[in-house]
């Protein structure tokens, strides 16, 4: 019985040790918000003397955060709307018909996955050139729609093919249609799939850099990451002003995080295990 | 592939169609084989249209601008052959892109893979507080990689940064002080504790859902055979593992491929290159120095090595577990 206590406890040391190198830097700029960049800088281990809020305040009053949080909200919605309608949609057919192709356009998109997004970045831009969109949340949107397609698709005609081919057969003799049994039976049965490439969508744009970093030059689309990396170097020196804006920057990601965690989790583990 | 002038007739057919969906193989008479593809065709029409114009045209682009001198603007017409990759092969920068990548793999291997496993086992056991610290753990996988980059940009500030503080007269690391990503020594070490910091809950995550799938009665029956913690640990849990271990692996090099964001925020890729990777390289030639042309040819690079190692590992490492890569590849991102 002791023996097991003491295995108990030196367990949550470990896990305690492990947790502060994740907690530390994170408790460290809550803090150092509330700093003068000259006490961040001479005491960065210290409390904050005195507590200055301004740093959070000043942000919260300006225009400038809200835009891009705005922004960056506008393009991740449209972005997971746009990729799950098109997914469903193709994951439908992928899953229920046979007809030729069927095969090799699954794995065409399947083979999408091994290509990181940075690796076709370059010419992207030099295509939504072409195409006038440059400085347009839709140069943004259409691409990040495309490459979260794989896996959305993957995930959905998974789940599709668990729904039994009897419910539609009832349905046509019903009346239905093709499109009124996907639209009407299909998705509202796959909520819970639905939910969860959504989810994995919206974060997949809410924190993608280099895109938007290429496509959103100006101030007025930019979104909260092309916009810290911007402040960054607009108050390069101004740490304690740097650390403010990125706390405030990771509250909307961190209160999504706790509505939809298992979602989260659940799309990104799914198929790590099925093997 | 799309086919305007059946679509109509194939919008009043539609019920028709639908009547047998399970039964048009190639058998099916002509007529209803077609009218089965133009249906279809809806379904699959904007899905395959996004994944054209947007991820299969723009790779295409990039082998066809890797061919050409190219400033970026105009027409590329300075056509050179392959003599940007030519160039490419000969680059110190790009061979050091290569090589840095491939230690940042085998930094991940040993380091980061085996921290998230042992975190994982430890987590999988019942004990007070397991979901909080979960969470924690994974919490920095959700923060963008600019945000995590300019936090430890600030923490690692040599001379006045928190690590300084911290690791002051410590033996081992104390020598570490003042340096961290201003010296060409340090920085990629220090680049590697951040992606660690930030990725390795996401591998801890994974291993916790296949550590789901190791039925305890096996761990129990091998404990009443007399298999100490390790023993178990290694002969049991582990094998069980395996598929889990490989995807996470796959994941793992997939995602230093394509390493940018933390990197252009935290170093842009110096001090003298020292933590410079394929896409600060091509982003630097392409968006910096306006040589699009070659920073084309460094994209379809990247491409080629992707392709190349996913075959392969596809081939002779997962096998069986390729579907189970293939859902969770856009996760590691």
């Amino acid at each position: 019985m002791r023996a097991a206590a003491v295995r108990g406890l030196s367990r949550h040391a470990l896990v305690w040790v492990l947790g502060s190198f994740v907690v530390v830097p994170l408790l460290y700029a809550v803090i150092s918000g509330f700093k003068t960049t000259g006490d961040l800088t001479t005491d960065p281990a210290g409390l904050p003397h005195p507590w200055k809020v301004s740093n959070y305040t000043g942000i919260l009053s300006s225009d400038t955060f809200w835009r891009q949080i705005g922004n960056s909200v506008l393009i991740a919605v449209a972005t997971t709307l746009i990729t799950v309608a098109a997914a469903a949609l193709a994951a439908f057919a992928f899953a229920r018909y046979a007809f030729r192709g069927r095969e090799f356009f699954f794995t065409l998109f399947a083979a999408g996955l091994m290509f990181p997004p940075a690796v076709a970045v370059l010419p992207l831009f030099v295509l939504l050139r072409s195409f006038g969109l440059l400085d347009n949340p839709l140069g943004v949107i259409l691409p990040q729609a495309a490459f979260a397609l794989p896996m959305t698709l993957i995930i959905l005609r998974s789940f599709f093919r668990t729904i039994p081919a009897e419910l539609e057969e009832a349905a046509v003799m019903d009346g239905c249609t093709r499109f009124g049994f996907f639209w009407r039976i299909l998705l509202p049965m796959a909520r819970p799939a639905l939910g969860t490439v959504s989810v994995l969508a919206i974060v997949t744009s809410w924190n993608n850099f280099l895109l938007p970093l290429l496509v959103l030059g100006g101030q007025k689309w930019q979104t909260i990451p092309v916009g810290i990396q911007q402040f960054q170097g607009q108050y390069a020196t101004n740490y304690a002003l740097v650390i403010a804006y990125i706390v405030l920057a990771m509250v909307p990601a961190i209160a999504f995080y706790s509505v939809a965690e298992r979602q989260l989790i659940g799309g990104l583990t799914a198929g790590a295990t099925k093997g | 592939m799309t086919e305007p002038l059946t679509l109509p007739a194939a919008a009043g057919d539609r019920r028709r169609t639908a009547r047998t969906p399970r039964e048009r193989g190639s058998r099916a008479p002509l007529g209803r084989r077609l009218r089965g593809w133009a249906a279809t065709t809806w379904f699959l029409l904007p899905a395959l249209l996004l994944f054209f114009l947007f991820v299969l045209i723009p790779i295409a682009v990039a082998l066809y601008t890797s061919l050409f001198k190219w400033g970026g603007f105009g027409r590329p017409e300075d056509f050179v052959g392959l003599g940007n990759y030519r160039k490419l092969a000969a680059d110190p920068v790009f061979r050091g892109d290569l090589w840095r990548g491939l230690l940042i793999v085998v930094l991940s291997l040993v380091v980061q893979l085996p921290i998230a496993l042992g975190t994982a086992v430890l987590l999988n056991q019942r004990m007070r507080g397991r979901a909080v610290y979960r969470a924690v753990f994974f919490a920095p996988y959700i923060l963008s990689e600019v945000i995590a980059g300019v936090l430890f940009g600030i923490i690692f500030l040599p001379g006045s940064g928190l690590a300084d503080e911290l690791v002051g007269g410590l033996p081992l690391v104390g020598g570490l002080a003042g340096k961290w990503f201003s010296d060409p020594g340090t920085a990629l070490p220090t680049l590697f504790a951040v992606m660690t910091w930030k990725y390795f809950g996401f591998h801890m995550m994974i291993y916790l859902a296949g550590l789901q799938g190791v039925p305890a009665e096996i761990l129990e029956a091998a404990a009443i055979d007399g298999a100490g913690p390790w023993r178990r640990f290694r002969s049991v849990t582990l094998p069980l593992l395996a598929p889990t271990l490989r995807i996470s692996v796959f994941l793992s090099v997939i995602g230093s491929i394509q390493l940018f964001d933390l990197v252009w925020v935290t170093t842009t890729g110096g001090p003298t290159n020292s933590t410079e990777t394929m896409a600060v390289t091509m982003f630097q030639f392409g968006f910096k120095r306006y040589q699009m042309g070659y920073a084309s040819a460094i994209s379809v690079a990247m491409f080629l090595i992707s392709m190349v190692f996913s075959l392969l590992y596809q081939r002779y490492a997962l096998r069986r577990d390729l579907e189970g890569a293939v859902t969770s590849a856009g996760g590691a991102r």
